[in-house]
């Protein structure tokens, strides 16, 4: 069977738009679900919109293809405000995380519905579905009853039967969250090679970030009905502007401390276990000495000192107790007590490495320059 | 090593306690279904005087007048109760699925109230408010000069059944309305459809196989009802025929069962088309509580109509009830909109002179509702639970019983039993009441099953695992685990059956035997045929929709409650 996309793509390749979206305001009665929400989505991106259950993404994607409707607020579409348009005026393209095929339809007629209603010549919709379902590489399925279709192809054929009528956006709803691991993995790459053959600004919503992140362009992780923050993968990771992002995206660890004034060298974190870290001052925000805050770095900006000698330029040091160690095969993951708190250190295992064992006193080095402090 | 193998052996052998209660069962059905049903099929292929194989009565049948009319009203007659009740149930499930509409309880009531009460009991009092001098007509002659003939001849019995069985559809269409999931209407609008496109291509289709359920089901009904037309004196019907055959010529006598074998084809027929028109069609498409259709709100026009609908449709349903309360209280009422005078003399005739309607139809009805539920409960467990061979086959005999009507089963009855003495008394076994018990459970036991068997499937057999594995026995696992958890399920089935076998009339009218042994629907049937036995059979009636209303009611609160005990609110 055909997995990948097949290169004959759709006849015409779409112009691709933008999507703004500006101050949008939705409440249902008193639950204030999206909360002055404020997006610019480049023509051609593929975009995610990450975040927990009930944050809003959902609420906000619906929002854009017309099932629900803002208080205050606009969506545009290619510059065109689309609010008050109803759903199927608005040609976007969406691909239910149920598929919502009809069963009542064959795969032909579930992907030649949205032509028909678009009057489109019965010739050219033979075409136009013909050329979908090659895309997806299930013509050969075309006389299939949806029911009789597995869970992956039952993705393509929603997918054909979005972007046989060329929307001007797609936007995908948790599309990935109904197929098994293996089948997920292989479809977020035929995602993004189809977004990227037919140049469709694309929306995509997910809890999952791995998925977010081997995909998308640009994130914009939500919560709370609120955008937390927009940048590439990379950008969050590194970069996360609060707390949240930065769990949300990868582990975190966190300390508890405040900034103090370090004379002329500029600020230092304080906190317990740990030696002073050095803030630059884009780093340290303008805090002024006193101020709480919390020091954010990843397990692997940590390096185990057995050695025990001072720690190299540029680094922190941690002391600290091993609490427990869980292996996960290329490195071992131990937790360590530091000064009252749990920080996570990762460790590469070669065959042959002795483990550390737990309640073992631990020497840590910290990379001063990847730790980020982030206000309470 | 010895001991070993032997437990082994023991374990793989059939337990003797399922294959015991298996054997009962299919004894039990073999000689009160299967039996009668297939006497009367051999009956009507027989030579009357050399019991030869023939067709020569079917030939009659086909060549006499009476019988193919009577064949092509009953064809008529619930063709048209499946139009008129769709007329009726459409707009409501319209009404209740697509839009926020407060009249929605309403029309849930309106959903159980004809239920309660069984068209025939009505039919008497609708004579009166919509028959040629009936209230309605005789006010409309006064003022506008003109009248409806709702209740001539065929008409009647149409009009009755199809304000009966509407809820049949209504509930069917509603629940597959309901089971549409809101992504299969949005991704349309998403593709460009809207408005009654929208309602065309998607969500009729997908509604599709409820309605065509709810249709055979009213088809099937009202093609074996016996007790509608009988009571409106309509006797070129089917049914009617096979029990004035029976009733006035005898039970010797071919083309009450040829009359039999017609209605049983044709409720199988009806059965089969309906599980044509709905295989591979599971449209149940609801998906993680995403519940539903869109509902929208209604514009003050559209409300006042929807109001109006609604109303107009709960007054049709009312009319029965309201019309045997007018009777039951009413001196004298005829040629007048309402009765001359009120009093409550025909209550107390019933008391005086047919109590034993009411304590018969009470005992009958309890037996043959507890019968129901144990032989349900054990056919679902053995068939669920248990490897069994040929277990399956309790299931499909039980179920069987839905096509065969009552006056089938009745007519079996009497070919059956009537030649076996009883012991002690010499009287023919047909003339037992305990008979009359038994036909009303095998009637009834096809709905029992599927409610044990319901509850049954809600019941994980981890949790038999859990027991067994803890050291319960088998039969100790059933009954400490097993049935408290279905008892929800099991008590529903006990009083639905206990409802409807209370007014079942199409075959206790067979084999009713003596008035001392006759349940309430019998003594309706009989008061019904004097015009002075109209009060205190309208007073009989209003009883009979008392026990009925109150078992439905219980039914509803005990399923309502399993479902809130079981965490399943909403």
């Amino acid at each position: 069977m055909n997995h990948q996309f097949s290169p004959a793509a759709l006849a015409a390749q779409i112009e691709s738009v933008g999507v703004d979206i500006e101050g949008v305001n939705l409440s249902y009665g008193t639950n204030h679900v999206l909360k002055d929400v404020n997006l610019a989505i480049k023509p051609g991106e593929f975009f995610a919109f990450l975040g927990p259950s009930g944050c809003g993404k959902t609420t906000l994607l619906r929002l854009i293809a017309g099932f629900n409707t803002a208080q205050r607020g606009e969506v545009r579409i290619g510059g065109r405000d689309i609010s008050t348009l109803p759903p199927h005026r608005r040609d976007v393209g969406m691909v239910f995380q149920s598929y919502a095929l009809w069963p009542h339809m064959t795969v032909r007629r579930n992907v030649a519905f949205g032509l028909e209603e678009r009057r489109v010549p019965r010739a050219e919709i033979e075409r136009r579905v013909d050329a979908a379902l090659d895309l997806v590489g299930l013509k050969h399925l075309a006389d299939r009853r949806p029911s009789q279709l597995s869970g992956g192809q039952q993705q393509r054929v929603a997918l054909a039967r979005t972007v046989v009528i060329e929307p001007k956006i797609l936007l995908l709803d948790e599309p990935l969250s109904n197929l098994d691991a293996k089948l997920r993995v292989q479809m977020r790459q035929e995602l993004l090679s189809l977004q990227r053959k037919l140049g469709l600004t694309t929306i995509f919503v997910t809890h999952d970030q791995e998925e977010a992140n081997t995909i998308c362009d640009r994130i914009a992780v939500m919560d709370d009905g609120k955008v937390q923050q927009v940048g590439t993968p990379q950008d969050l990771y590194d970069h996360p502007a609060n707390l949240f992002v930065a769990g949300f995206l990868g582990t975190a660890n966190v300390l508890d401390g405040e900034v103090r004034s370090d004379g002329a060298a500029g600020s230092v974190f304080v906190g317990n276990g740990i030696t002073p870290v050095a803030l630059p001052p884009q780093e340290a925000g303008g805090a002024g000495a006193g101020t709480g805050g919390k020091l954010m770095f990843r397990p692997q900006n940590l390096a185990i000192r057995a050695d025990g000698g001072p720690p190299a330029p540029g680094h922190a040091r941690l002391t600290g107790v091993i609490r427990h160690r869980e292996f996960l095969g290329a490195s071992i993951r131990y937790a360590v007590d530091v000064g009252g708190q749990l920080v996570q250190v990762d460790a590469p295992h070669q065959a042959g490495d002795a483990l550390l064992s737990p309640d073992a006193p631990i020497i840590l080095d910290l990379a001063a320059d990847k730790a980020r402090f982030l206000r309470q | 090593m010895t001991s070993l193998a032997l437990t082994r052996d023991r374990i793989a052998r059939v337990r003797p306690g399922p294959a015991l209660a298996a054997l009962l069962i299919a004894a039990f059905l073999l000689l009160f279904l299967v039996v009668p049903v297939v006497q009367v099929i051999f009956v009507a292929f027989q030579d009357k005087t050399t019991g030869a194989f023939t067709l020569v009565n079917f030939a009659d049948f086909f060549g006499n007048d009476l019988f193919m009319r009577s064949f092509a009203n009953s064809f008529y007659v619930s063709a048209m109760s499946v139009v008129v009740a769709s007329l009726l149930a459409l707009p409501l499930a319209y009404l209740t699925t697509r839009f926020e509409f407060r009249g929605s309880v309403l029309i849930q009531s309106l959903g159980i109230i004809p239920l309660i009460m069984p068209p025939f009991i009505g039919a008497v009092a609708m004579q009166l408010l919509f028959g040629r001098n009936g209230s309605v007509n005789l006010l409309l002659r006064d003022h506008f000069g003109f009248s409806i003939p709702f209740m001539e001849g065929l008409n009647g019995v149409i009009f009755v059944q199809s304000i009966h069985y509407f809820p049949f559809i209504l509930i069917n269409l509603s629940a597959s309305l309901k089971n549409i999931d809101r992504a299969m209407e949005e991704s349309a609008q998403n593709l460009g459809c809207h408005g009654f496109r929208l309602f065309r291509r998607i969500v009729f289709p997908l509604a599709m196989p409820g309605y065509v359920a709810g249709a055979s089901l009213v088809f099937i009904k009202v093609f074996d009802d016996l007790g509608t037309p009988l009571l409106l004196n309509v006797n070129d019907m089917l049914a009617p025929q096979a029990y004035l055959r029976i009733s006035s010529i005898g039970i010797s006598d071919p083309m009450g069962y040829v009359i039999s074998v017609v209605l049983i084809s044709c409720s199988l027929l009806a059965l089969w088309v309906s599980a044509l028109a709905m295989r591979g069609k599971d449209y149940a498409t609801v998906q993680r509580g995403g519940g539903g259709l869109a509902k929208r709100r209604l514009k003050p026009l559209e409300m006042v109509a929807a109001y109006g609908i609604v109303l107009l449709i709960l007054v049709l349903v009312l009319a029965p009830h309201v019309g045997l309360g007018l009777l039951s209280f009413a001196t004298i009422w005829s040629f007048s909109p309402v009765p001359d005078a009120f009093t409550l003399k025909h209550y107390q005739t019933v008391f005086t002179e047919s109590g034993q309607y009411i304590t018969n139809t009470l005992l009958y009805a309890s037996l043959a509702a507890l019968l129901d539920v144990v032989i349900g409960t054990a056919i679902a467990y053995l068939v669920l639970r248990t490897k069994l061979p040929g277990r399956q086959w309790l299931d499909y005999i039980a179920m069987a019983a839905l096509a065969v009507p009552g006056v089938v089963l009745g007519i079996g009855y009497l070919r059956s039993f009537y030649g076996v003495p009883m012991p002690f008394t010499g009287q023919p076994l047909s003339n037992f009441w305990l008979i009359l018990v038994f036909a009303l459970a095998i009637r009834r036991l096809p709905y029992a099953l599927r409610a044990c068997t319901a509850a049954l499937q809600q019941v994980s057999s981890s949790l038999e695992e859990a027991a067994e594995n803890l050291g319960a026995t088998k039969l100790r696992t059933v009954s400490r685990i097993v049935v408290p958890l279905m008892s929800g399920g099991i008590l529903a089935g006990f009083v639905t059956s206990f409802a409807t076998a209370a007014v079942e009339l199409s075959a206790t009218i067979m084999l009713v035997h003596s008035q001392s042994d006759a349940p309430l629907a019998y003594g309706l049937y009989v008061y019904m045929q004097s015009a002075a036995g109209r009060g205190p059979g309208a007073a009989l009636g209003i009883f009979a929709v008392i026990i009925v209303g109150l078992g439905t009611y219980l039914s509803h609160v005990v399923i309502e409650r399993g479902r809130r005990e079981r965490g399943q609110d909403q």
